[in-house]
């Protein structure tokens, strides 16, 4: 039996490397005779990690108005961001902010993810498409740099989302159809935890009932949602018990209200006064106590480990990279990834030839038809030509005639001046005109 | 108010005895019985059923069987139907309530309010059809007079699909908006809902019931509880199915780790309001007005469109269009004149162009000599 010291802690990048029990027989464990110094290991880890600072990013889904950026506001102990949404948005998106915070020596690196309008079309079809986008974005992000030949993984921002607050409607029945279908498609692509939103509005007999009905209706539909982990022997007793208080019932609130001698964030009714941070009267501080306190490390390693690594294998082999050769030889990405490129340059090369001939032959025919075009013109333009040499012959024709005649009346006038009595005698010229054709 | 004669001697000249009349009405309605039909429409889960029972205080939804999320993703919205009839103190009432399971419950809602709409029109054509029957002895009237809208509480008012709904119903039957489960909401945050609930109503123009003006000669006390009701619209409203023990009295109400709320205590809800406004005060106007206007819209366009209808035949059979009517009929649309007419514009258009073309050639040719 043996076991290596695993290097997984708080890892941005690289796979935790972990040998099972009875596989490395030449490995024995040994027995110290001094303090060597090696249990310092944690504390080195500590303090990188420290220096570097964390980094967390949290997606809330809810309808508007459901409470999704006051909760985070009294999770957090800071006011965000105040604006309201309207519920007349034509679809859904989403609304990242990132915030820098620091409590002791620790600086986080908080991002917040809000969805803006779900839930609040009348068509809902494709109200989880534009979360999925989102979610495979920051997956894919991740996926470019770590596949990058100069790669800064130390320095990278990491945004994908490490968890998932779903927050359900207070109506003490069931889940939403929408709430089902969201939460089965991201089941796999995020850690969820579901809470039930406002929920001052829920007595205590109606809470048990409804906690146990959506359960129920998650387990019966197969969808999975983030267990707190019960294998670390120092938190798994409390995460047990927590598991069983799923889906936390919450109530938000930054307005604070006198209790005794304390200022408490609290809601002020006619009937009482509800306080959010009142075991008795919510679970805020349960979700509190597992989100930040005690899993929030966690959160970030199933992220890393499980969704991510999910994300990536499928990508892979979407662009037709395997682990094992055609002969079921192991390959290396490199070999896979050259060959790809090869295939994909002749395609390419292939292509532009196709395009090329197209285009060349495209521009014969276009000649083609201009030529015919011009020579159809040309023609036109000679018979025109024609017709209008013809009208200026018989132009020509009437002129000279017309000029004849002139010339014959002027020298029948000047015959007529000359002999004054023949002027009434004298034939009119086309008469006379008619008497020369008849000769 | 009535000007009410006082009962006078019976040897006195002046007296005649129709002051009577309002007790024969009285008596006679008794006999009768009263009939009220409501509908109750919203999202599931926003206690509607509760309500009901709180509001007449019997319980009808006692074998209801809820259904599971998965099976709702296709749901088509129902309509179903509850008939009881309550007595107290020698009155009878028939109630109805007409329930929409489904509605808004699928993923896709698209005209999910369809159904209602057409159930109503249902009812209003049954009575119609009846109405203008012949034997009218016994018809059943099973209009809807009043529809409990209900607003989720965890939103910033209305939604796209609330006001989709309401304007396809507000000329059908009388709209009254709830504003559900109310013990969610601070009265800053009530307050703050009502406002933008009762301005995005007025912005997408959707017709709610409108409470009557009461007479000026009413007495101040009753102006001002008119007037209190009518700027509580939407109603905030909490229901509850069980009675609990809060300050040494039983009452219905909802038990909390941090308090008791009391369904009946105005201070805590605008139930009392609702109930006094449905079934006090203002149950027969929601009938008068159901009668008077939404019926009454809806026979005229029957009738309209059913002569519309014989018109267009009379006139497919004559040769020209203008031919007279007794009727006032919409114009014919002048769809197909206006495509011939674009035709042969544009084929003078292109005549036109081909002209000017053949001008400037012959300018061309004619310039070149």
């Amino acid at each position: 039996m043996a076991t290596c010291w695993t290097m997984g802690m708080g890892a941005r990048m690289g796979v935790c490397c972990h040998s099972s029990q009875g596989q490395n027989d030449n490995c024995r464990p040994l027995s110290l005779s001094g303090h060597v110094g090696f249990d310092s290991l944690p504390d080195q880890l500590v303090n990188k990690s420290i220096h570097q600072g964390f980094c967390f990013n949290i997606l809330c889904i809810g309808e508007t108005g459901i409470g999704k950026s006051t909760l985070i506001d009294s999770l957090f102990n800071t006011s965000f961001d105040d604006r309201m949404s309207t519920h007349f948005q034509p679809n859904v998106r989403l609304k990242a902010q990132t915030y820098e915070l620091q409590e002791s020596t620790v600086r986080l690196k908080l991002t917040i993810i809000n969805t803006v309008g779900f839930g609040d079309q009348i068509n809902k079809d494709d109200s989880y498409q534009p979360i999925v986008d989102y979610i495979d974005a920051q997956f894919e992000a991740y996926l470019q740099e770590e596949l990058k030949i100069k790669r800064s993984l130390y320095n990278f921002h990491d945004t994908r989302i490490h968890v998932c607050l779903y927050f359900i409607s207070p109506t003490g029945h069931s889940l939403k159809t929408l709430d089902l279908l969201t939460m089965k498609i991201l089941d796999n692509k995020v850690n969820i935890i579901p809470i039930i939103a406002k929920a001052d509005t829920i007595s205590k007999s109606e809470l048990q009932k409804f906690k146990i009905k959506l359960m129920s209706e998650l387990v019966s539909n197969g969808v999975q949602i983030y267990q707190f982990p019960t294998d670390d022997e120092t938190i798994a007793k409390i995460n047990a018990t927590m598991n069983g208080y799923l889906p936390f019932a919450v109530v938000g609130g930054m307005e604070e209200v006198k209790i005794g001698n304390k200022m408490v964030k609290a809601r002020q009714y006619p009937w009482g006064i509800v306080q959010v941070e009142n075991e008795n009267h919510c679970d805020f501080v349960k979700l509190r106590e597992m989100l930040i306190c005690t899993n929030m490390e966690d959160l970030r390693e199933q992220t890393h480990a499980r969704h991510y690594e999910l994300y990536r294998r499928c990508k892979l082999e979407e662009m037709g990279f395997r682990d094992t050769g055609p002969e079921n030889k192991p390959v290396s990405l490199q070999e896979i990834y050259e060959s790809k490129r090869h295939e994909f340059f002749g395609e390419l090369q292939q292509k532009e030839e196709e395009m090329r001939q197209m285009f060349v032959q495209r521009v014969k025919e276009k000649e083609a038809i201009l030529k015919e075009a011009e020579r159809d013109l040309q023609a036109k333009f000679e018979h025109l030509k024609r017709i209008h040499q013809d009208e200026r012959m018989k132009l020509e024709e009437k002129r000279r005639l017309l000029e004849d005649e002139i010339i014959a009346f002027n020298k029948r006038k000047a015959a007529s001046d000359l002999h004054p009595g023949q002027a009434f005698a004298s034939t009119p010229v086309s008469l006379k005109k008619e008497k020369d054709r008849k000769k | 108010g009535v000007l009410t004669m006082g009962w006078q001697g019976v040897d006195d000249k002046e007296y005649v005895g129709f002051a009577t009349l309002p007790n024969q009405v009285h008596r006679k309605s008794v006999k009768k019985g009263f009939d009220f039909t409501l509908m109750v429409a919203g999202e599931s889960g926003l206690g509607k059923s509760t309500l009901v029972t709180s509001l007449f205080l019997t319980d009808m939804y006692r074998d209801r069987k809820l259904l599971h999320a998965e099976e709702r993703i296709m749901q088509t919205v129902e309509i179903t139907k509850h008939v009881v009839d309550i007595e107290e103190k020698g009155i009878k009432l028939r109630l109805t309530i007409v329930d929409t399971p489904g509605f808004g419950d699928a993923v896709n809602n698209t005209e999910c309010w369809k159904p209602v709409a057409d159930y109503i029109d249902q009812q209003f054509e049954q009575y119609f059809r009846d109405e203008s029957g012949l034997n009218r002895k016994n018809i059943q009237d099973n209009r809807v007079h009043c529809c409990l809208y209900f607003v989720s509480p965890f939103g910033h008012g209305l939604r796209p699909l609330d006001v989709e709904f309401m304007k396809a119903l507000h000329q059908r039957v009388n709209i009254v908006p709830i504003l559900a489960k109310a013990d969610t909401l601070t009265p800053s945050e009530v307050e703050h809902k009502k406002n933008k609930i009762r301005n995005e109503i007025e912005h997408f123009g959707i017709r709610i019931y409108q409470f009557p003006d009461c007479d000026s000669d009413e007495d101040e006390d009753f102006k001002l509880q008119d007037q209190a009701l009518k700027e509580s619209i939407p109603f905030a409203v909490i229901g509850s199915n069980t009675v609990v023990e809060a300050k040494g009295r039983r009452v219905r109400g909802r038990l909390y780790p941090w308090g008791i709320v009391e369904v009946e205590n105005p201070m805590h809800c605008d139930f009392v309001k609702l109930r006094t406004m449905l079934v006090r005060t203002h149950m027969q106007d929601l009938k008068d007005v159901t009668r008077e206007t939404h019926y009454e819209n809806y026979r005229a366009q029957c009738i309209q469109s059913m002569t519309r209808l014989v018109v267009k035949e009379r006139n497919r059979n004559k040769l020209t269009r203008e031919s007279g009517t007794d009727f006032p009929i919409p114009a014919i649309p002048t769809v197909p004149d206006n495509e011939t007419e674009k035709l042969i514009r544009e084929k003078d258009e292109e005549l036109r162009r081909m002209q000017e073309m053949l001008q400037k050639i012959q300018r061309q040719i004619k310039d070149s000599h």
